[in-house]
């Protein structure tokens, strides 16, 4: 039984960082139709970032890790705002087969420009906050554990207050629903767009530092398996629909641990992936997702 | 035609004995040749020193293979065809061993492997020697170490689905079982993997008194700082993959007691192995040798024993008395070649203390 909730534990901190980047490639593809394959190397630049600035605060203090948090998110808010200025904007109404070549052009070049900028050698990223252990009975709750879960859940709640109770979620909600008409009414939809990728962004980010926090050693491709998973996750859940996204990466994360504790650990991804197919075979929209039918 | 052989008899008093050594001096793996030619230069001048080699002095003749694919072959041949060296020193990684072998055994010149742990190396024919050990050797010795000096009955095995990882595994499984222990849990992982907490969690229930953690160091430091976080406090034991200091910068506190086996270490307190690490630190500013020096300097020292005991560099003969070499002191251990050509001896357990490696034990399986 411990076991049964240890491992529930473990999976559910993984899942939470998965959720906190699903939720990014959800975002876009709900406003612009498309997947944004560098969005897990925005993840990748936000670990690196929190490198960089921990070894400038105090170690081992809250309000260190919170500065790190903060200032790696506004990094990468603003560098994929930055991406969509330049990569995908110009290519706005031009085949979505394009902008999605193009994101994986934007991948390749974040990837690459890490490993001329950051080395390609593992850096070991600084331990930004207090790290202790909580022992409940023969159950071991680590202090990570605890930010990653407790910090995933604030982020989640505070982008489900942004998207249904401000001006700029409706306005988001608006351009997801049809582009046109929103436009129409008078929303700006180059601020609207250019919101959603720093939103997701720094989302991204904050799964990188919590990611790094777990798993101390960063390198420029860390990205591509936690970036795969969590597009996966956000398939899972149901592509552009929020809620989805964060409940198909705890999903993600539980099963991926529980097989990982079993004795065919080695076929973890094959595994998952095989849950993913069986899923999708009986609900093609995913989990939460409404199957609707294309309009042409 | 007797006068052609007199003057070519007379000349080889004179000639040096040359030595070729084929490493990677450039590139990603510049590490291990560089220290590997450090090495073997300090024995030759030593041996020149004290007047050489059956009176004859000792030439290196070095090639920079510059951590490329093909080049080993390439600079092999030179050193055969026009150096006309009389043995070949070298291979680090695996792959380079493999594909200079065939050459050296198709010439029948002996050559001897630095680094190279892979067992098909020498398996290519009856030329072919090595000088550190093979992976199978290392986790017999660990499963030794554990049995006896960490008084383990139960052992957790932490696999990474690698030859070197299932070879090092599998030779713990076999050599701590017919010592009466037990393998209590066996979990594995891909390499590249950063997260361990299921497997750590399963392997917890088990309550092993050593876990086994058979990968390189990244992952080792990651099992350990994991197994902490889960409360599994108990000794956390590897290969020489784990030797690299980022082992500790990663680990930290979590690697504090932690143990490896490797082929030499600089801080045995053995008086050979101080007295080459002076001479060494003397020789190359100050430099502490690695494993690979300490082998390149034992591979040419073993070489020379052998001529010296023949009298002879001819090609065959040397092949035979290199084979016949029975507990040559070295400064990685007393190396005997075995019936594989590959050499026997005790390896090096090392532990972690205060963020530093230190010495523990010489170990033999």
């Amino acid at each position: 039984m411990t076991e049964f909730l240890q491992q529930l534990l473990n999976g559910l901190s993984l899942g939470a960082i998965y959720a906190l980047i699903a939720l990014g490639y959800t975002m876009v593809y709900g406003v612009l139709r498309f997947i944004n394959f560098a969005h897990s190397d925005v993840f990748m630049v936000g670990s690196f970032i929190g490198y960089y600035v921990g070894h400038h605060v105090p170690e081992n203090t809250v309000w260190g890790g919170l500065v790190v948090l903060f200032v790696a998110m506004a990094g990468c808010a603003l560098l994929g705002m930055i991406i969509e200025r330049l990569a995908y904007r110009p290519l706005r109404g031009a085949a979505t087969l394009n902008v999605l070549i193009t994101a994986i052009g934007v991948s390749l070049l974040l990837e690459y420009s890490g490993q001329v900028f950051f080395g390609a050698t593992p850096r070991t990223f600084p331990s930004v906050f207090p790290s202790t252990n909580f022992t409940l009975g023969t159950l071991v709750i680590s202090s990570n554990q605890v930010v990653v879960i407790a910090v995933a859940t604030l982020l989640m709640v505070v982008l489900e207050l942004i998207v249904f109770r401000t001006k700029i979620g409706t306005a988001m909600r608006a351009v997801s629903l049809n582009p046109k008409a929103a436009q129409l009414v008078g929303v700006n939809i180059d601020v609207v767009i250019s919101f959603t990728f720093g939103l997701g962004s720094a989302l991204a980010a904050a799964g990188g530092v919590l990611y790094a926090l777990n798993y101390p050693s960063i390198d420029p491709l860390m990205g591509v398996m936690p970036g795969l998973k969590a597009f996966v996750a956000a398939v899972l859940g149901g592509i552009g629909n929020i809620p989805g996204a964060a409940l198909g990466g705890l999903l993600l994360g539980t099963v991926e641990t529980f097989v990982n504790g079993s004795q065919w650990s080695t076929y973890k991804d094959a595994i998952a992936f095989a849950i993913l197919i069986i899923i999708l075979l009986f609900r093609p929209a995913g989990l939460l997702g409404k199957a609707s039918v294309e309009k042409v | 035609m007797s006068f052609a052989f007199a003057q070519s008899g007379h000349a080889a008093d004179a000639d040096p004995i040359k030595i070729g050594h084929f490493g990677s001096l450039t590139g990603k793996e510049a590490a291990f040749g560089t220290a590997t030619r450090k090495g073997i230069i300090l024995a030759i001048e030593e041996l020149n020193a004290g007047g050489g080699v059956l009176g004859r002095p000792v030439e290196y003749v070095g090639e920079d293979i510059q951590s490329k694919a093909g080049e080993s072959a390439t600079s092999v041949k030179k050193l055969l065809s026009r150096d006309k060296v009389v043995a070949i020193l070298g291979g680090n990684p695996s792959s380079n061993s493999l594909e200079a072998a065939p050459l050296c055994q198709n010439a029948k010149i002996p050559m001897m492997a630095i680094s190279s742990t892979n067992p098909r190396v020498t398996e290519i024919g009856s030329y072919i020697f090595r000088i550190c050990f093979i992976d199978p050797f290392q986790g017999a010795v660990l499963a030794k170490f554990a049995h006896d000096h960490l008084s383990a009955k139960r052992i957790a095995l932490l696999t990474p689905v690698t030859p070197y990882g299932i070879g090092l595994s599998n030779a713990l499984r076999k050599r701590f079982t017919e010592l009466g222990g037990e393998i209590v849990a066996e979990q594995k992982y891909a390499e590249g993997d950063k997260d361990f907490k299921a497997q750590l969690t399963s392997i917890r229930t088990q309550q092993p008194d050593v876990i086994a953690a058979t990968g390189y160091y990244t992952e080792a430091a990651l099992i350990c700082l994991q197994a902490r976080e889960l409360g599994l406090n108990v000794p956390v034991i590897g290969g020489d993959g784990w030797e690299a200091p980022q082992l500790v910068e990663l680990g930290g506190k979590a690697v504090e007691g932690t143990y490896y086996s490797t082929g030499f270490s600089a801080s045995n307190v053995a008086p050979e192995v101080q007295g080459f690490v002076k001479r060494y630190r003397a020789r190359w500013n100050g430099e502490v040798p690695e494993a690979v020096a300490a082998l390149g300097y034992d591979a040419m020292m073993l070489y020379a024993d052998a001529m010296r005991r023949i009298g002879t560099t001819d090609g065959s003969k040397l092949r035979a008395a290199i084979a016949a070499t029975k507990d040559f002191p070295g400064v990685t251990g007393r190396i005997t070649i075995d019936e594989q050509r590959n050499s026997s001896k005790r390896a090096v357990i090392l532990t972690v203390k205060n963020g530093k490696t230190e010495f523990v034990a010489a170990v033999a399986p």
